[in-house]
């Protein structure tokens, strides 16, 4: 049997110092406290938390619930960007706890409020009733007589062309941020917002859908359509690229008859 | 009571210009140079309107804008005027849905597509027009 011999050099060194962890830092979390049912006025609570390169902000929020303050009230669920539940105003902008890094935030200070224009339920807890109660209204289904499945019914055809004209808006998670951003909600509280309009299209655009008319008639009141003034804020926060701006815009072609 | 709870930004979080980008200082601006200029026909209106008490009454009246003062509030006027007009008209375009861009897959980071490039250049246009129509004013008004 052959023998090789390593060189001195190269050997292998079987007792290597293992790699230094990083060195968590610790930054400051203050936390809006608010409990509309004891009629008590916001504050902030501040926490030291500690926190690695990757930590999200839902992250350090659970850490306080968990070893400093378990009655802090924040609504979350799939921790990925997918449900949708854990918006919320961080240092100021609206965006989900779960899918902004600290270290994306660049500040050894982050705030966390609950979002601007819906009502609270306590501290980051906001209600999504009127949120809801607007996306139904913009009937969120394909209108269609012959939708209903019978026997020697065929599926609908659609070629990538016609799904690409809708399939970005059906993305939304209705996480809220958009109509938290958006300045026409900030003073218009019948205002439908930008997530509504931006569904409304999704449906209208889909070639298999009839009920373009019926949405229009809907998009096109006083406090609908109109009352978007493309100030951008709703896509600048969209964390899953829906770009509710444009939505509204196509929306907006087919009642200026540019759109058919 | 309600209206706290339902913590709505307000006008104050509506006339904030920072935080959402570019479109969102074009939006702020064309709104209050929209109110300046609302501001302005009043009063134009008004000073054009003394002329109905004679001569001198208007005379007296146009020697208010013929001042230092008087000529800055018409500078600061030009500039508005020029850069309502020049967002407007963008901004008229977009919403006929022309210019903001295609609907396709979002891809990460999920760059919006309506707040493109071709958007950032008119509202940047529309702010050197104005510039460039300030200083010509100023130029005319203040020099000999």
């Amino acid at each position: 049997m052959a023998t090789v011999t390593v060189p001195e050099e190269k050997k292998i060194d079987e007792s290597p110092a293992a790699p230094a962890e990083p060195k968590p830092t610790t930054i400051t979390l203050r936390i809006s406290r608010v409990n509309p049912s004891e009629n008590a006025e916001a504050k902030f609570e501040e926490f030291k938390v500690p926190v690695q390169k990757w930590t999200t902000v839902l992250e350090t929020i659970l850490h306080v619930k968990e070893k400093l303050d378990h009655s802090v009230a924040v609504r979350y669920s799939c921790r990925q960007a997918s449900c949708g539940s854990c918006g919320m105003k961080i240092n100021g902008k609206p965006r989900l706890a779960c899918y902004t890094k600290i270290s994306e935030l660049e500040s050894n200070v982050v705030t966390v409020e609950p979002m601007n224009n819906f009502q609270i339920i306590r501290d980051l807890a906001v209600n999504f009733e009127q949120l809801f109660s607007t996306h139904k209204k913009m009937k969120p289904f394909i209108i269609n007589e012959e939708s209903e499945v019978q026997p020697g019914t065929k599926e609908f055809i659609q070629t990538p062309q016609d799904l690409e004209k809708f399939l970005q808006f059906s993305y939304c998670i209705k996480c809220g941020l958009c109509n938290s951003a958006c300045p026409t909600m900030a003073t218009d509280k019948s205002f439908v917002g930008p997530q509504g309009l931006a569904q409304a299209y999704r449906y209208t655009a889909d070639n298999r859908d009839k009920g373009k008319e019926d949405r229009l008639k809907i998009v096109d009141q006083s406090h609908g359509i109109w009352r978007c003034h493309f100030a951008g804020s709703c896509s600048n926060v969209c964390p899953k690229g829906v770009d509710p701006a444009m939505a509204i815009q196509l929306l907006r072609g087919y009642l200026l008859g540019f759109r058919k | 009571m309600a209206e706290r709870l339902s913590n709505r930004e307000g006008i104050r979080g509506m006339i904030n210009p920072t935080r959402y980008g570019i479109l969102r200082v074009a939006y702020w601006l064309q709104r209050l140079s929209g109110l300046g200029l609302l501001a302005y026909l009043i009063g134009h209106i008004y000073e054009t309107s003394t002329i109905l008490n004679g001569k001198t009454a208007w005379a007296n009246m146009l020697s208010l804008t013929e001042t230092p003062g008087g000529h800055i509030v018409l500078v600061i006027v030009i500039g508005m005027c020029v850069f309502h007009t020049g967002n407007g008209i963008r901004v008229m375009i977009s919403e006929g849905g022309k210019g903001v861009g295609k609907p396709g897959q979002p891809e990460y980071p999920y760059r919006a597509s309506s707040l493109n490039s071709k958007q950032r250049l008119c509202i940047w246009v529309s702010i050197a027009l104005a510039a460039l129509a300030m200083m010509y004013g100023a130029g005319v008004l203040f020099g000999n």
